[in-house]
């Protein structure tokens, strides 16, 4: 019980009150989903960062690697076509 | 786009374009704009004195919980039972300074908390028992979370504004610890045969001071139904233990509770006066 070895390591993202998505913000351990929820809210959201807490056991987390690396992502280094640059924006469009 | 990081764009609220912080904005004074007049129908000794009892309460435990600081099991049950202490300090300054308000004497904050010796303490005795072991202190703040919380919510509707402000803002706060300690009594209730028989000896051991709290009091029965929820889930027995003679709100306290103010006192008593 007091070792901390023993209890999961869970993901944690808040949602701020400007924010408009979940943002990861860090990681606890915690032995189960609403006791990582508790501890997130203890360690996360102590001085009004957020309105919404998630919690994912980081080993559910399917994540890329290093090896990868080369492969997912230089290929779209050069590909300048893919970004949307080559329109001309008419004044009365707004956020863009 | 500051927005795709949390702390980022909670920093973009301040004018001053400070990205050094990373607190939210948009904080509130829970007394503000609350008329600090006594109404008539008041008697200002008796609110004066449910104030010093209920801001003695929170005080007590709140050092109690900042002893687990460094000793608890968990660095996140750290960061958690000092964040409750630090909600129950606050509910304690708010009350002492209304104390100081309405009880004549014009009394800060500091001087009820540091220059006040044992005997005048009204708290009740539950709050300065040691904290024992981790089932112990858990228990001891779910039975307190309980009734604490009971009592401020008739007392949001008090004839005094301030304390119904107080009250209602500590609303808030209390329903979280009652969660946070109801959660933990059920997880070692229903959990090894150890920790079950820690609950079971933390019962035993403080279930005689209940009564004090409990006792002339409206929401006694809302309390013992909360109690009663979280210890059936827990597969906890009930305790019927006799209650313990004696009331710490008439300064009757153990023999705990001197040592412990003489902690909390000790720099304030050594440097009266000072400032920092």
């Amino acid at each position: 019980m007091s070792d901390s070895g023993n209890w999961p390591l869970y993901e944690i993202f808040v949602r701020g009150k400007r924010g408009l998505n979940h943002v990861h913000v860090g990681s606890l351990h915690a032995a189960d989903d609403q006791m990582a929820l508790t501890h997130a809210r203890d360690l996360y959201t102590r001085r009004n960062e957020g309105v919404s807490i998630w919690a994912v056991r980081s080993e559910h987390i399917a994540a890329s690697t290093r090896d990868e690396k080369d492969p997912f992502f230089a290929p779209s280094a050069d590909k300048v076509y893919r970004h949307p640059t080559f329109y001309d924006i008419p004044d009365d469009v707004p956020h863009i | 786009m500051s927005e795709d990081h949390v702390y980022l764009s909670l920093a973009d609220g301040h004018d001053d374009g400070d990205a050094r912080w990373a607190f939210g904005t948009g904080f509130e004074d829970p007394l503000h704009g609350v008329d600090t007049a006594v109404p008539d129908t008041v008697d200002a000794a008796g609110l004066a004195a449910r104030c010093l009892a209920l801001g003695d309460d929170a005080l007590v435990l709140a050092q109690r919980l900042a002893e687990w600081v460094t000793r608890a099991p968990e660095l996140e049950e750290e960061m958690a039972l000092a964040n409750i202490g630090l909600d129950l300090l606050g509910q304690t300054r708010l009350l002492y300074a209304r104390c100081g308000q309405t009880d004549g004497t014009g009394r800060t904050e500091d001087a009820y908390a540091y220059f006040r010796d044992a005997a005048d303490f009204r708290n009740v005795r539950l709050v300065e028992l040691p904290n024992g072991d981790f089932a112990f202190s858990v228990l001891r703040l779910l039975v307190f979370a309980c009734w604490r919380l009971a009592h401020f919510t008739e007392l949001a509707s008090a004839p005094d504004p301030v304390l119904a402000a107080i009250a209602a803002k500590g609303v808030k706060e209390l329903t979280y610890h009652r969660q946070y300690a109801a959660e933990w009594v059920v997880r070692l209730g229903d959990g090894t045969q150890e920790s079950h028989a820690r609950m079971l000896a933390a019962l035993e051991a403080q279930a005689p001071y209940w009564e004090e709290l409990f006792a002339a009091h409206d929401a006694r029965d809302k309390v013992l139904a909360d109690l009663h929820q979280v210890l059936e889930a827990a597969g906890l027995p009930m305790p019927s233990v006799p209650p313990l003679p004696g009331q710490g709100r008439d300064g009757e306290h153990t023999g705990h509770l001197a040592p412990l103010l003489a902690e909390l006192q000790s720099v304030a008593r050594a440097h009266p006066e000072a400032t920092w």
